[in-house]
Order: structure tokens, then C-alpha cells, then sequence
């Protein structure tokens, strides 16, 4: 049934709006390891769900909360990435791209097992920061601070890493690789060390995710496991190469979302996916690619 | 490495005696393994060789093919058990509703290539998850049961294990040859051709999209066909047939067993659901080892155990 109620579809997008930026931090980090090393890295989801547990271990062993965990999950993950992408991802940058794929999804499902595991498949609970609960009226709606703050948050993060790669020098070292990275090379810029850097940056920001998304999702072991697959789309939908088309997309795709929650519910899950067609479809490289 | 001379229906020295071997490892296995286990892997390999059609020989890495292996699974559980129709109409009714989801699917998909071409197939096939999970036809978590057997051409009563094993050893044998013999036609030449140089495949006249196209329908078809026969075998067509672990589970078999090669998927499967027999009262300990496979394989053994096979024989196997 088709139910018309403003009201409702308002505080279903604003809600949408908080899917959508998981998505696009998550999109982002994708697209940018994407663009550089030219891996589709199906273990960020994974990473975006270690950032929970990591948030959830910190606040069990150590007693460190959300905002200690905000901040040492990302460097913890970051390390963790320098070491993936020296170890194993390395090896594969002169192989098809499809390895670099496959290599990924090999590491994803080892982490995953390996949680399920220690903790069981069960979710576990985290607490919203006491400084975050409450709620405020837009009018239309009860907003939560916490999905809120994740809202602005999440923009002022993805905002963040559009200015550093779009309009700082180490940005416009990093586009200039993603061109030539032979001609960078020869510039004397270490690029091996870049691409190292990047996908530690990358999934540092997929972690930061999942250290926003634990209070609201149980933190489990499949949580990294649907985003991943939203963000391939949004990437699809997105274009090639474009970070402002990932931000986007995904915020775009929280909204669509939200909406389908609201005037028919059935269609949630599927909305975003078959946005992927009809851009496919209408726009084959793209809504903000460049050139496929 | 080159080809050896191609003889009898596109089979080379090498591989008539690999067939050979495979032909009396079926007729033999039965009377020493489980023969529902043995019925299982042989499904899985008629999938995997539809998936190697597509990744080995074409080059097009999918990572939707639960899309097609669900949907075979579910239309021919549908057509046999609400519909009541006869065996072979349940077969052919799972495999052509795969081979139109494929066309479908594949309309969208080659749309973009290379890693794209995978996410897109990717999410193509999560949206078809979504859908199974929330319309009713598919019987939600509980999915069709209780499908019947019936009979071969009205003849042959297929609810024995044993009478269904030797229907179902014979399909494999002639999946192999069918795989064999696409992949060495003239056809299966334009698909390598497209896949190692495409400008060159479009510059002799080829339309190399086509060709994509249709190899893609041809992949999707098969794993319905697959998915069919394991439908009527087990009774059984659930939401696990159409979720990202069949995917998974049929790139890693393609992978184990040598992508691009005829005995790759046979190889293949039978490692990758042995693990997963002898793995499953451990719970998720099979996605750790699956993973650890992965990441071994991809690392160490890209051309997979018959790739390092045929290094060792010096033949394509």
C-alpha cells in the first residue's frame, strides 16, 4: 500500500541520512584504495566491523569508552593495514586485477571466522556515550543526538578526506600516482610507500565507521559483510575515480533508502540495488565518472 | 605450453585419458563413499564448470552466480513440487529461468568491465537474495521441501539413491564433454580471443559484447542446470543456494582446481566440499580454513592443482 505521510517519509530519510553515511565513509576509503592501487579491497567491510569490536574490546578490558575508541580503533586498523597491504596485497599489484579481489575476500573470510570463533555469532551490545543520549524535535520527528552527531560526523570526515586528496599538495600527489605512477616515480616520490599509506588510510576510515556504528547495529562478525556489498554499488553508481561521487552516492543512497522504509517498506532492501541498474542502464560510466 | 592434437569430440591425448580416469573413479566411488556426497560434488562440478566457462575462458569474473544457481534451484523446486510437473520439465524449467536471469543480468553487467563487471554481478546477486527472502513464492526461510523425484522420461523411478547416482553420473560425464567441446569449437575460440585481446577479436569483425553475452547466458544456464539436478536429488531448494556462500564457495572451487583448465572444476569442487563436509560440525571454522585457502592459493598456487599438474606433465589437462 502506497502511504502518503510527510511526517513519516521526513523522519525515515533523516534516518536514511544516517545509513547513508556509513555508506559513503565506507564507499570513500573503497574508492580511493581502488583508484591507487587498483585492488577492490572486499575486506573493508571486515575492517569497518573490526573498528566495532575493537571499540567494544577497548570498553570491556580497558575501560576505554567511545571517544578513546574513535580515535585508537582508526590507528589500530591503519597498522593493521600497513601490514596487509606490505605482506600480501604487494605482491599482486603486476597480477589481473582479479586476484587482488580474490586475495581480499580470502583475508575477509578468515577474519570473520576467526570472530565467530572467539565471540560467537551473536551481537554484542555498546553503550551510546552518556554525552550523546537524549533526543531532539526537528518538528517532524525525535532526532537521536547520537544519529545526529553520526550524521555530521560522518560529513565533516568525508568532507575531510575530499580536501586532503583534492586540495593539498599530498592529494595532488596522490592523484597524480593514480594517473602515472611510473611518471611520479621518477619525480623521486616513493609511490610503493604511498600506496602503502593510502590503504592504511583507507581502512582506518572503515574502521572509524564501525567504531560509529556500534552503539546503533549489535556489534557481530557479519556486520561488515551487507555495507561492503552497499558500497560496491555506490562505487558503481558513483563513477570511476570520483571521491566527491562516493560521498555522494552514499549519503544519496541513505535518503533512497529511507525513503523506500517509508512509502514501502517491501522494497528497503532492494531500492539501492536496482538504483545501480537504472544508472547502469542510463549512464553506463556513471553518475560523476569521468571516462570508463 | 601448446595444445596437443585435438582428436574425438575436441579431447586431446592427455585428457581422453584424464576422462578416462574420472569415468572409472565414478563407476568405482559409489561402492566406497557416500554416494549422496559423491551426487553433491558432482552438481557442484557441473557449476563450477559453467563459472570456469565464464571466468577461465571468457575472462569475465563474476561474483554473482548464486543469482542463477538460486534461481534454477528455486523454479525447478517450484515446477516439481507445487506444480507437479514431470522431472525433466523441473530441470529444464530451473535452467531456462537461470538462462534468462543470466541474459537479464548480463544486459547490465557487461555494461562495465573488468572489476566493475564483478560488483555489479556482485550486487545483482544480492538484490535477487533480497527479493528470494521477501516474496513468498520461494517459501521464505523455509524454502521448498519435500520436492519429488520422479521418474526418468516416465521410466525410470529415480526415488533410489543408487538409481539416481548412475542418471546423475551420466549427465556429469556428458557436462564434461559438453565443457570440453565448447571451450575447443570455434565458438570457444572467439570467447578466449575476446578474452586475451579484445581490440584484436573487435578489429577481425567479432562483436566482442556479444560474445560476452552470450557466454554469459551460457554460464548462468548451466548452473541452473546444475542447480536443478541438486534440487531434485535432495528434495530441497533453500535460501543458502541463492546467498554470497554459493558464490564464494564456486570461485574458490574454480581457483583450487586451476581457472582456465578442462579438469580444474572437478579437482576443484571435490576439495572444496570435502573441507566443507569434514569442517561442518565445527561451525565457522570452515569460513576461517575457506578464507586461509583463499589467501594461500591466490598468494602461492594461482594456476590452481591441475594448473601445477600440467607444469609437471607438460600437457593441458
Amino acid at each position: 500500500m502506497l502511504d502518503i505521510n510527510i511526517n513519516l517519509i521526513l523522519g525515515q530519510m533523516m534516518l536514511g541520512l544516517v545509513n547513508g553515511a556509513f555508506y559513503a565513509i565506507v564507499s570513500l576509503g573503497l574508492a580511493i584504495i581502488f583508484g591507487l592501487l587498483g585492488v577492490i579491497n572486499y575486506a573493508h567491510g571486515v575492517f569497518f566491523m573490526l573498528g566495532a569490536f575493537i571499540a567494544y574490546m577497548l570498553g570491556e578490558t580497558l575501560g576505554i569508552g567511545y571517544w578513546g575508541a574513535l580515535i585508537l580503533a582508526p590507528l589500530m586498523i591503519g597498522v593493521l593495514g600497513l601490514f596487509v597491504e606490505v605482506l600480501l596485497i604487494r605482491h599482486l599489484y603486476k597480477l589481473e586485477h582479479l586476484y587482488g579481489l580474490l586475495l581480499t575476500l580470502g583475508l575477509a573470510l578468515f577474519i570473520e571466522g576467526f570472530l565467530r570463533i572467539v565471540f560467537g555469532p551473536q551481537g554484542l551490545p555498546y553503550a551510546i556515550p552518556a554525552n550523546l543520549r537524549g533526543a531532539i524535535n526537528l518538528g517532524f520527528m525525535y532526532l537521536p543526538n547520537y544519529r545526529a552527531w553520526v550524521v555530521i560526523f560522518g560529513i565533516i570526515l568525508c568532507l575531510a578526506t575530499w580536501f586532503i586528496i583534492e586540495r593539498t599538495p599530498l592529494g595532488a600527489k596522490l592523484r597524480a600516482a593514480t594517473d602515472n605512477p611510473q611518471m611520479v616515480q621518477s619525480f623521486g616520490i616513493n609511490v610503493p610507500v604511498m600506496l602503502t599509506l593510502t590503504y592504511a588510510a583507507g581502512v582506518a576510515l572503515a574502521a572509524a565507521g564501525g567504531v560509529m556504528a556500534a552503539p546503533l547495529i549489535a556489534v557481530d562478525p557479519s556486520m561488515g559483510t551487507n555495507i561492503v556489498i552497499v558500497a560496491f554499488a555506490v562505487v558503481v553508481i558513483g563513477g570511476m575515480g570520483s571521491i566527491l561521487g562516493s560521498i555522494v552516492t552514499g549519503l544519496g543512497l541513505g535518503l533512497l533508502e529511507g525513503f523506500a522504509k517509508a512509502v514501502y517498506p517491501e522494497a528497503s532492501s532492494t531500492v539501492l540495488f536496482l538504483a545501480m541498474v537504472i544508472v547502469l542502464v542510463l549512464r553506463p560510466r556513471g553518475l560523476f565518472g569521468k571516462m570508463a | 605450453m601448446q595444445e596437443d592434437e585435438v582428436q574425438f569430440l575436441g579431447f586431446t591425448k592427455p585428457r581422453a585419458v584424464a576422462f578416462a580416469l574420472l569415468a572409472a573413479f565414478i563407476v568405482v566411488s559409489p561402492f566406497v563413499l557416500y554416494p549422496v556426497f559423491l551426487m553433491k560434488v558432482y552438481c557442484f562440478i557441473i557449476f563450477a564448470c559453467a563459472y570456469n566457462l565464464l571466468l577461465g575462458y571468457t575472462g569475465l569474473m563474476s561474483f554473482g552466480h548464486s543469482a542463477f544457481f538460486g534461481a534454477g534451484a528455486y523454479l525447478c523446486g517450484y515446477t516439481a513440487a507445487r506444480l507437479g510437473l514431470p522431472f525433466e520439465i523441473s530441470v529444464l524449467a530451473g535452467t531456462l529461468s537461470a538462462a534468462l536471469l543470466g541474459l537479464v543480468f548480463g544486459w547490465i553487467a557487461i555494461r562495465r568491465s573488468g572489476l566493475y563487471f564483478a560488483m555489479i554481478t556482485l550486487a545483482l546477486a544480492q538484490m535477487t537474495y533480497f527479493i528470494a527472502l521477501q516474496v513468498p513464492f520461494t517459501g521464505g526461510e523455509d524454502g521448498i521441501q519435500q520436492v519429488p523425484r520422479g521418474s526418468l522420461l516416465g521410466l525410470v523411478d529415480l526415488s533410489s539413491d543408487t538409481t539416481i547416482y548412475w542418471v546423475m553420473a551420466v549427465i556429469l560425464l556428458g557436462v564434461l564433454v559438453f565443457h570440453n567441446r565448447i571451450v575447443h569449437s570455434p565458438f570457444g575460440q572467439v570467447l578466449r580471443a575476446t578474452r586475451k585481446n579484445p581490440e584484436r577479436a573487435r578489429s577481425l569483425g567479432y562483436n566482442v559484447d556479444r560474445f560476452k553475452l552470450m557466454s554469459f547466458v551460457l554460464s548462468a544456464a548451466l548452473a541452473g542446470f546444475a542447480a536443478s539436478l541438486k534440487t531434485i536429488i535432495f528434495g530441497l531448494a533453500t535460501l543458502t543456494d541463492i546467498s554470497m556462500v554459493t558464490s564464494i564457495e564456486v570461485v574458490l572451487s574454480n581457483l583450487v582446481g586451476g581457472i582456465g583448465t578442462i579438469f580444474g572444476p572437478v579437482v576443484g569442487s571435490f576439495v572444496i566440499l570435502s573441507l566443507e563436509y569434514y569442517l561442518a560440525p565445527y561451525g565457522p571454522w570452515v569460513l576461517l580454513i575457506q578464507g586461509l585457502v583463499f589467501t594461500l592459493f591466490v598468494l602461492l598456487f594461482r594456476q590452481g592443482i591441475v594448473g601445477k599438474l600440467q607444469e609437471k606433465l607438460r600437457t593441458l589437462l
